[in-house]
């Protein structure tokens, strides 16, 4: 343009240069917006991020041994486990040392339920020489004393165990959830008996698959009739699938709980039609059977929820394009119509089965023994053992597969896609 | 699914009805357990099948006894009173900070929305047992664990993500015109938000409401892990009750939840509508 003859910036009305002033308007509507999302944020990562952390942390924190015995480990560090000897004299002083303290705070058979853990017999070592120590003889050779409250002290694994475990952090925990074990002698496999975790892993993993599959094969007909029918007849239709979705998951389990008894109404009619005789009732609950069929009936919902919104944007034209150029109709579907309907299968699919790995109250209620996952055995260390090292590192395992599926189903689908109801 | 062409070939014509069938058994399959046990609540004995006399419609077998035992004995009254005390709380907390915090993510300029959203929907994803051991662990660090704020905080921030995704979903359709309108005749910030968004979004926040109180009542791993018997809560009460010796009450109380669900249902049925019809998605 001829007319314009200044050569500087543009200018904005107040006079400074227009890019700095866009600029500016950005930043604060950049801080706005973080304004507004602040409270949550650091809300969720007080009540709920730092809670996980604390987990993980948990999963190989491993202090105790270092803290109730210090002397001890330092004067361990020179003893070598592979000379087959038990150590001398100044570490058994160091430990008597160590353990008067520990009796005094009461810390001594914490030490010895978490070396128990790894070393079958440590617990009651330590409480034994525990209720003794006060009335050994500082005078006497201290290595005696201890051999004569309990010969296991004589015994270069108990202090091999206390050696490996000494470090503030150890992998200890998750190698016992990989049915693994830290020994003085390296990682060895667990005793045949003792080894549960793989196989609980494994089972879980093969239960949640059958139970998406049985979603996927019952959710798939339910989906493909909502989204071919008129909106009307379809919106009725979905309060069927919609009312179990909304249905509280203690009222649908003991539901099937009530169903699925010996005495229940599932074998009733079974016996009442003739196909099965009185004595011969069916086993249908606290078993792997009981979970699949209760977990298929609660996953049902997150699997054809999905599925119709993907079918739902399926034009009929192609199935009709393709029975017009000859196909068959079963060829039409195979070709045409379910490639296109792939994406709500995986959708559907990732989503049931990251909620079936995790699953805690059915399996607990209606599995019975071969019917239960991981997480209760999570729950269980928590609650019962109290081998928290434990239950947190098979948490972090779970945590890092479900984590893995979500990666993929936001791969896949999107978080910004997730539909409720 | 539509009519059948006249000139279907048999095959096709039995597939067609078979199909038909295939779908009403899955139906079935979907919504049974939850009727059955509407009549089996008014058991008038102890057990968990239909009696003879029920199968008969005699009068004599039915009763309302198992209500009565709910309303009751005082350890479901004190589940139910528990329940009633956190749910609203918990909701509350979690539409407060949850509304806020999507109006922030639905602005155009957010930076690291990626990592926030991830954030902030992950109480949804992680299985309730690693929160559940995660809370127990750090809750008692902080002296929260077996109190009351323990258990509303825990259950406030599991309905954090419904609530995010219900209100970011109606902010989607959100005219922005609309606030630059009200900006531009005076309304301030606050006036704005009140007078103008907040009245559009109000389905998304309501239907967020109703996730987040669903998940807080219907909750029971977390709750087993922060709460002590003082927070006891129904579903709570309902998991002990199933676990150890299942009683007829626990029929009746489902049933009482059933009919909540369908209010619920209904409600949030509504809502859609109301919120399509209010974004002009839909000609009413």
């Amino acid at each position: 343009m001829s007319d314009q003859t200044n050569s500087g910036p543009v200018v904005a009305a107040d006079g400074r240069p227009l890019k700095q002033s866009l600029q500016r308007a950005l930043r604060r509507e950049k801080l706005r917006a973080l304004m507004l999302i602040a409270p949550l944020l650091i809300f969720v990562l007080i009540t709920f991020i730092a809670p996980i952390g604390d987990m993980l942390f948990r999963s190989v924190e491993n202090r105790i041994v270092s803290e109730t015995l210090p002397r001890t480990v330092i004067a361990l560090e020179d003893w070598e486990y592979e000379s087959g000897e038990i150590p001398g004299e100044p570490v058994f002083a160091a430990l008597a040392e160590d353990l008067r303290e520990a009796v005094k705070a009461k810390t001594h058979t914490r030490l010895g339920t978490r070396l128990n853990y790894e070393l079958t017999g440590m617990s009651s070592l330590f409480r034994q020489v525990g209720r003794k120590i006060r009335r050994m003889d500082p005078e006497q050779p201290w290595r005696e004393q201890f051999l004569k409250v309990n010969k296991k002290w004589g015994d270069p694994e108990v202090w091999g165990v206390i050696q490996t475990y000494s470090s503030p952090i150890t992998a200890g925990y998750f190698l016992n959830a990989v049915d693994l074990r830290l020994t003085p002698r390296g990682v060895e496999q667990r005793p045949e008996s003792e080894r549960i975790y793989l196989m609980l892993f494994q089972r879980t993993i093969l239960l949640s698959a059958l139970i998406t599959f049985m979603t996927f094969l019952l959710g798939y007909p339910i989906a493909y009739l909502l989204s071919n029918l008129r909106m009307k007849t379809a919106n009725i239709l979905m309060i069927l699938v919609l009312l179990p979705f909304w249905t509280s998951l203690l009222v649908r389990t003991s539901a099937w709980k009530v169903l699925l008894q010996q005495q229940g109404v599932v074998n009733d009619v079974l016996v009442w039609a003739g196909i099965i005789a009185d004595d011969q009732r069916l086993e249908l609950i606290n078993n792997a059977t009981g979970t699949v069929i209760a977990m298929t009936h609660i996953l049902l919902p997150f699997m054809i929820l999905p599925l119709y919104s993907v079918m739902k944007t399926i034009p009929p034209s192609y199935v009709r394009a393709a029975k017009s150029l000859g196909a068959t109709p079963f060829t039409a579907f195979r070709r045409v119509y379910f490639p296109q309907s792939i994406p709500g299968i995986g959708a559907g699919a990732i989503l049931v089965f990251i909620l079936a790995i995790g699953y805690y109250i059915t399996p607990a209620l209606v599995g019975g023994r071969s019917g239960t996952f991981i997480s209760n055995r999570i729950a269980y260390h928590i609650s019962v053992s109290l081998n928290w090292g434990l239950g947190a590192a098979l948490g972090a395992l779970l945590l890092v597969l479900v984590l893995a599926l979500y990666a993929l189903y936001d791969k896949i689908v999107g978080i910004d896609n997730v539909k409720l109801g | 699914m539509g009519k059948l062409p006249p000139y279907a070939t048999l095959g096709e014509r039995i597939w067609h009805y078979a199909f038909y069938v295939i779908c009403a058994l899955i139906f079935f399959f979907l919504i049974f357990p939850i009727v059955v046990i509407i009549p089996l609540s008014f058991n008038a004995l102890p057990y968990f099948t239909f009696t003879p006399e029920m199968l008969r419609l005699d009068p004599a077998g039915y009763s309302l006894e198992h209500y009565r035992d709910f309303f009751t004995n005082s350890d479901w009254q004190k589940a139910m009173w528990n329940s009633i005390r956190i749910a609203p709380m918990a909701t509350l907390i979690s539409v407060s900070l949850g509304t806020l915090a999507a109006i922030g993510l639905s602005q155009s300029h957010v930076p690291f929305r990626g990592p926030i959203m991830a954030v902030l929907i992950s109480p949804m994803i992680v299985p309730l047992i690693i929160s559940a051991a995660g809370m127990y662990f750090f809750y008692s660090r902080l002296g929260l664990q077996g109190s009351y704020w323990g258990v509303v905080l825990a259950h406030a921030v599991l309905g954090i993500p419904f609530v995010i995704i219900t209100v970011t979903a109606t902010l989607v359709g959100f005219d922005r015109s609309l606030t630059r309108a009200a900006a531009s005749m005076g309304a301030g910030p606050v006036r704005t938000f009140f007078r103008v968004q907040m009245p559009l979004i109000m389905p998304g926040v309501i239907s967020g409401a109703l996730f987040a109180f669903i998940t807080s009542f219907d909750e029971v791993v977390v709750v087993l892990f922060v709460g002590s018997a003082g927070q006891k809560t129904l579903p709570w009460q309902m998991f002990i009750g199933l676990r150890e010796n299942i009683s007829p009450t626990i029929l009746a109380l489902a049933t009482i939840l059933v009919t909540l669900s369908i209010l619920l249902l209904t409600t949030l049925e509504l809502l859609r509508r109301r919120s399509e019809r209010l974004r002009g998605l839909s000609p009413q």
